[in-house]
């Protein structure tokens, strides 16, 4: 980041900001230690500690960062162009190949497990403790931290003003990652409320909602200080996204701990409401996290990276309130043929089903930005990344309502078939949307050229592969599963006992794997080539406010 | 719309007029047929609220023109299996067992039954092939603890063995050298008799008189004589070369000291009726059945 | 004003666009949620359901720590192959005192709703141990581990009283009598076996590890699982009256 001009006239002193920030974290300093003292489980007293180092280092940096800065605050704008607040978001992109590389490795890992089940390693290692360690990790660690990134990148850039707040947005990124460094580590040590994509304990919650606050606060800050008279398509979908996801979170998760010193609480809704409420949350985690929030990136990505304006503002209009509507009643998708009265399954699968377009209108902005620019396919391969994306998109967008429909549903349900739409979805959508952001935003940020075009192409089919074995590999294993679960011979009995349907699967659970080796091999090539842009790329004409990314 | 919007070049659309950060917006319509299969969904949900259960209202919901149910619609699916099983099965369900291996027909139906039935209830202990394992018995062979007749069978797998059901198969072997029965050198003794008794190798060393009188003091009482069992007691055969837990020197301390009273299951309440019996006849037929 | 220039008034106001979305997200699941809790249908009438004992709720907690709802269902469908193949379809009873429910959302293995009495509890020990050691072919992990933690006795209390403050019919006498309980359950010479059955009808007491000494997590866990879908008896329950 480049000096503001120095103003050394001004005396300095810290802001609200600085000083009670620091008084917080130092009370909670003695806080955590005395919980850490005080707990009555020892996940929970490793926790408190990490808290309480946590909140240690970050008083420090806070005054750190304090005797380091100049006198006066960064300027919100510089010769008159806005003096973007890069930082944070360097943080979370940088932290987002990480954690996906994390995740993808424990896939892969757990992946293994159902092929070759020496490979569980009691307790901390084995499949139920590892699974939502990596289903975290991909989506909230790796999801979230690009999720958060280009938010903060492209809300700047597309209000062209200054991120609202100095220390917020780095309480977020890195706040955001304590939680995640929190819910990671509990899942290995047993603490979870097994509630699907909403593990974390009651503490973790808590923090969790702080965090958000805290970023709804800086995205709406940052769009209400706009210097252009409307708000971009991809700031409504990032909007949507985090004020959704601050109500799900709330409404799914309230529970009342055994102890305040302890990890373990009981949520607080029980049986077949509170299987409506986790679908209900569930599947807008799919809706809110992983489809709004990654058609912002879209929106954003793409008419950049193909220099072409988006297809159709009428027709981001209409999907935006259509899609965010119809969402919300789709949960009990996940509840056909349960306890769950047959009335909500009926809601559950015609709004599916009618979610259909809605989400196809995503799809097509996404291409059809492209026309007039489909050549650039050929040379660009994190373009073709980000196509490719939306093309998986509007593929898991099919097959989810055709999911949907109760009697494809009693087939898929329980059945690796399930696993496939998942990953279509998590592979192709939320993966290549993410790498195709992070190829482009990565040379931006540090103002540098992309190490290889050639090492990305490598990544996009390499990768390609691996999801093509994964997702195929599972809707055979899928629906091999679950006809054969429903089999009978002639003579009216089962064909099929439960463990023979197991042994079954063994080999596409190992094609599976391979899938995912390819696809973990993939991210290695593109954090290879990230590292070198960053450290070794050539600068791109600098220009003199180097705050300015280059196109 | 505004001054500002121009027109597209490429597509010769015109765009809003506004631009972020270099990107415009084409005002390009609706595509039709998106908007067409989007009515579509929208009529045909409105269908399905009509013809099943859909909306919440005060009291009660919507039931739908037919009064549809999945608990209702569950239930006609059985029947309909009842349907395709057909006669026979109901023959089956009131024959006696004699009569069932005698029908060859019904043997079959049986056997059929009892196979689909073995795999997902029976196999996890007695092993997919009804080999058996450690502590669970082979039903292959022609070595019963509990008797190898046809009715033997079925009482077994109705009732089970120490399964808490009235009726099952009730006793086990004492613990002897955890009730202080048996002092540890007595068990070394008795244990390298019991191998003797199937012609094992036994221990340099071993008192084979003090071990016989310890068996006959203690142990013919359920084995018998020389070591034969009783299925009327669940007692095994000790002198053959089939062996339930294990025929080494420290299974069968093991054994002695601590008993075992191994837990069969009832299935009564959870089979029907019929499928008992096509179970008993099945694990009959398997090879062993007296 | 043409119907496209009215979103105008979301573009051009934060907050307007902030309301607009939270309006349009609430509607779906108020819609779906509320009902439930008023609706009567929704929850059957049966007999026999109890809030779990100390020892089964003791291995509950175990069952939600090791995360096995990842690869067992506790829902059997009213489909008529699962309904075979595991027993009478699941009611929305049977799980009302469940916080959180456990369902599952995908069978690696087969549905666990009606295991109870299924098999024995040296099965499950060994089972649980090294599951390929009874059934070869098995993808399940081990968790031999659990046979030597001791479950605690004095916090059980707290968690029947947290129960009963999230809506779980614990009484007085249950929640003084959690420590007592727990332990009980899990030795059969125990002399607090009756005052427990009273407590809690149909619970099994069995040394269920067949291990000397204070219950283990095996213990919970197995006891848990065997008195899974033992409840009900559906001899008794009306099928005509929840037809929903
Ligand atoms: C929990 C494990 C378990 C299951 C499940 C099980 N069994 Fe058994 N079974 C046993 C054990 C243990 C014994 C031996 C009991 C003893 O030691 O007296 C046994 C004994 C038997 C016997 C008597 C063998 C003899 O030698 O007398 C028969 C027959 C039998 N089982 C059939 C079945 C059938 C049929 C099924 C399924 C419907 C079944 N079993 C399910 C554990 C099981
Ligand atoms: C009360 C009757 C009873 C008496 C007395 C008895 N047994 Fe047993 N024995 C059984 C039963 C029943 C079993 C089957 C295992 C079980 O369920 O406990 C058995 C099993 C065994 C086995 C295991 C066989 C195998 O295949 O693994 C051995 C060895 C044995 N007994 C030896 C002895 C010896 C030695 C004595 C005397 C010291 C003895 N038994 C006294 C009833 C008895
Ligand atoms: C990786 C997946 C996986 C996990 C995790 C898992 N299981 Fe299993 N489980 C299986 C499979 C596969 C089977 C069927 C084969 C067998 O019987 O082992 C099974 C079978 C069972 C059975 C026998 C069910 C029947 O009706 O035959 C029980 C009981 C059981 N598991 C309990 C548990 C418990 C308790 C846990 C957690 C502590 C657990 N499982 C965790 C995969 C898993
Ligand atoms: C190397 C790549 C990956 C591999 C090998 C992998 C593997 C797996 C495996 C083995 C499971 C468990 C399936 C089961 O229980 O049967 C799983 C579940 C899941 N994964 Fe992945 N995964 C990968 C990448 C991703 C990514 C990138 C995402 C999301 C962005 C993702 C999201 C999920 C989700 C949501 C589930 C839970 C599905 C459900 O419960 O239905 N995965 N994955
Ligand atoms: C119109 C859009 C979609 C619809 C209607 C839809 C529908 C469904 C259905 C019916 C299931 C199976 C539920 C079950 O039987 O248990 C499911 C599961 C799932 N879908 Fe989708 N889907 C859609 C889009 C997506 C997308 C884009 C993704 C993301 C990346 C996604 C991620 C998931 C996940 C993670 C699950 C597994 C949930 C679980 O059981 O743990 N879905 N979806
Ligand atoms: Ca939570
Ligand atoms: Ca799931
Ligand atoms: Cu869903």
């Amino acid at each position: 980041m480049s000096q503001p001009l120095i103003q050394p006239s001004r005396a300095k002193s810290m802001t609200i900001g600085e000083s009670g920030l620091a008084l917080v974290f130092t009370v909670t300093a003695f806080l955590c230690v005395i919980a850490s003292a005080k707990a009555v489980d020892r996940p929970f007293a490793f926790h408190a500690a990490l808290a309480a180092a946590a909140s240690v280092a970050s008083v420090f940096v806070i005054l750190n960062r304090y005797f380091d800065r100049p006198a006066t605050l960064p300027p919100q704008e510089i010769n008159g162009r806005p003096n973007y607040n890069l930082g944070p978001i360097k943080f979370g992109a940088a932290i987002a190949m990480f954690w996906g590389i994390a995740g993808f490795l424990v896939g892969l890992i757990i992946a293994a497990q159902l092929a070759w089940p020496e490979l569980n390693f009691e307790p901390w290692l084995s499949f139920g403790r590892l699974r939502p360690l990596h289903t975290s990790a991909v989506i909230f660690a790796f999801g979230g931290n690009v999720l958060i990134a280009t938010s903060f990148y492209v809300v700047q850039k597309t209000c062209r003003v200054r991120l609202a707040g100095e220390l917020a947005p780095w309480f977020v990124v890195l706040g955001y990652n304590f939680f995640i460094l929190v819910a990671g580590s509990g899942y290995l040590l047993g603490v979870t409320q097994s509630k699907e994509y909403a593990e974390p304990e009651w503490y973790a919650d808590l923090w969790l909602t702080i965090v958000w606050v805290v970023y709804l606060l800086v995205f709406l800050g940052t769009v209400i200080r706009r210097k252009e008279p409307h708000i971009f398509v991809a700031n409504w979908f990032y909007l949507a996204f985090i004020v959704t996801i601050a109500v799900l979170h709330l409404v799914n998760n309230p529970a009342l701990p055994v102890s305040v010193f302890g990890s373990k609480s009981y949520i607080a809704w029980g049986g077949v409401q509170d299987a409506m409420f986790q679908w209900w949350y569930g599947h807008n985690a799919v809706g809110f996290f992983l489809t709004a929030g990654f058609l912002a990136i879209m929106y954003y990505f793409i008419p950049k990276r193909a220099e072409r304006p988006i297809y159709s503002y009428r027709l981001s209009i209409i999907h935006f309130w259509s899609l965010i509507f119809l969402y919300i009643w789709a949960g009990p998708h996940h509840l056909h043929y349960t306890a769950l009265p047959d009335w909500t399954q009926t809601l559950g699968m015609t709004f599916s089903v009618m979610l259909w377009m809605p989400s196809w209108g995503g799809m097509i902005n996404g291409l059809m930005t492209l026309s007039g620019a489909w050549d650039k396919l050929r040379t660009d391969p994190v373009l073709r990344m980000l196509v490719v994306s939306v093309a998986f998109y509007g593929m898991s967008t099919f097959e989810g309502p055709m999911m949907s429909i109760k009697v494809v549903n009693s087939l898929s349900h329980y059945t690796d078939w399930t696993i496939g739409h998942v990953h279509s979805g998590a592979l192709g959508w939320v993966g290549f949307v993410s790498f195709g952001a992070l190829y482009c935003l990565v040379p931006w940020l540090w103002d540098r050229r992309l190490y290889s075009l050639k090492l990305v192409n490598w990544h996009f089919w390499v990768s390609t592969l691996g999801i093509v074995l994964y997702i195929s590999a599972m809707w055979v294993s899928g629906i091999l599963q679950g006809l054969m679960w429903r089999a009978y011979t002639s003579l009216g009995f089962l064909e099929y006992s439960f463990i023979e349907t197991v042994e079954a699967m063994h080999p596409f659970y190992v094609i599976r794997a391979a899938g995912g080796a390819l696809f973990l091999i993939g991210s290695l090539i593109m954090a290879y080539n990230l590292w070198m842009t960053v450290r070794a790329g050539e600068v791109e004409v600098s220009s003199p406010v180097a705050l300015q990314p280059a196109q | 719309m505004t001054d500002h919007s121009d027109i597209d070049t490429v597509s010769g659309t015109a765009t809003t007029g506004h631009q972020w950060d270099g990107i415009k917006e084409l005002n390009t319509p609706l595509p039709r047929w998106w908007l067409i299969t989007f009515y579509l969904t929208i009529v045909w949900a409105i269908g399905y609220w009509v013809v099943y259960p859909a909306w919440p209202l005060i009291s009660s919901n919507t039931k739908g023109v037919f009064g549809y149910s999945t608990r209702a619609d569950v239930a006609v699916e059985l029947a309909n299996l009842d349907r395709i099983r057909g006669e026979k099965m109901v023959a089956l369900g009131a024959a006696s067992l004699a009569d069932i291996e005698k029908d060859p027909a019904l043997l079959a139906l049986a056997r059929a039954r009892g196979k689909t039935v073995f795999g997902d209830n029976c196999a996890p202990c007695h092993g997919s092939g009804a080999t058996g394992s450690k502590g669970f018995p082979n039903l292959n062979d022609d070595d019963w603890l509990w008797g190898g007749t046809l009715d033997q069978i079925m009482q077994t797998i109705q009732y089970g063995a120490r399964s808490g059901n009235p009726k099952a198969h009730e006793g086990q072997m004492l613990a002897f050298g955890k009730e202080g029965v048996l002092k540890q050198d007595q068990i070394v003794d008795v244990a390298n008799y019991v191998r003797s008794l199937s012609g094992l190798s036994t221990r340099a060393g071993y008192d084979a008189a003090a071990g016989a009188k310890i068996f006959a003091d203690n142990c013919v009482a359920c084995h018998g004589e020389k070591g034969k069992g009783n299925p009327e007691l669940g007692a095994p055969n000790l002198s053959d070369k089939i062996w339930l837990y294990g025929s080494d020197e420290a299974t069968l301390i093991e054994t002695i000291t601590n008993g075992r009273g191994g837990v069969m299951p009832a299935w009564e309440g959870r089979l029907d009726p019929a499928t008992i019996k096509a179970m008993a006849v099945y694990v009959h037929s398997l090879g062993g059945g007296k | 004003m043409s119907f496209w220039t009215r979103h105008h008034v979301f573009e051009k106001n934060s907050i307007i666009l902030v309301v607009g979305i939270l309006l349009v997200i609430a509607i779906g699941g108020l819609v779906e949620i509320l009902p439930l809790f008023y609706l009567k249908s929704t929850i059957e009438v049966v007999d026999g359901v109890r809030p779990y004992t100390p020892l089964e709720l003791a291995g509950r907690n175990v069952y939600v720590r090791e995360g096995c709802y990842l690869c067992h269902s506790q829902m059997i469908r009213p489909l008529r192959d699962e309904v075979e193949r595991y027993g009478h379809f699941s009611l929305a009873a049977e799980s009302m005192y469940d916080h959180p429910f456990q369902w599952g959302s995908k069978r690696t293995g087969p549905d666990l709703a009606r295991v109870g009495g299924k098999y024995s509890d040296d099965w499950h020990v060994t089972h649980l141990t090294n599951p390929r050691a009874i059934v070869p072919q098995s993808v399940m992990p081990a968790y031999a581990f659990l046979a030597s933690t001791e479950v605690d006795p004095e916090t059980i209390a707290d968690h029947l009283k947290t129960l009963r403050a999230v809506g779980v019919p614990y009484t007085d006498d249950q929640v003084a009598n959690a420590a007592a309980d727990l332990s009980a359950q899990a030795s059969p010479d125990d002399s607090g076996t009756d005052a427990l059955a009273k407590r809690y009808p149909k619970a099994v007491v069995r040394n269920f590890d067949g291990k000397a000494g204070l219950p283990t997590e095996m213990d919970a866990l197995i006891a848990y699982l065997q008195m899974l879908g033992t409840l009900v008896d559906f001899k008794l329950y009306n099928e005509k009256a929840n037809l929903r």
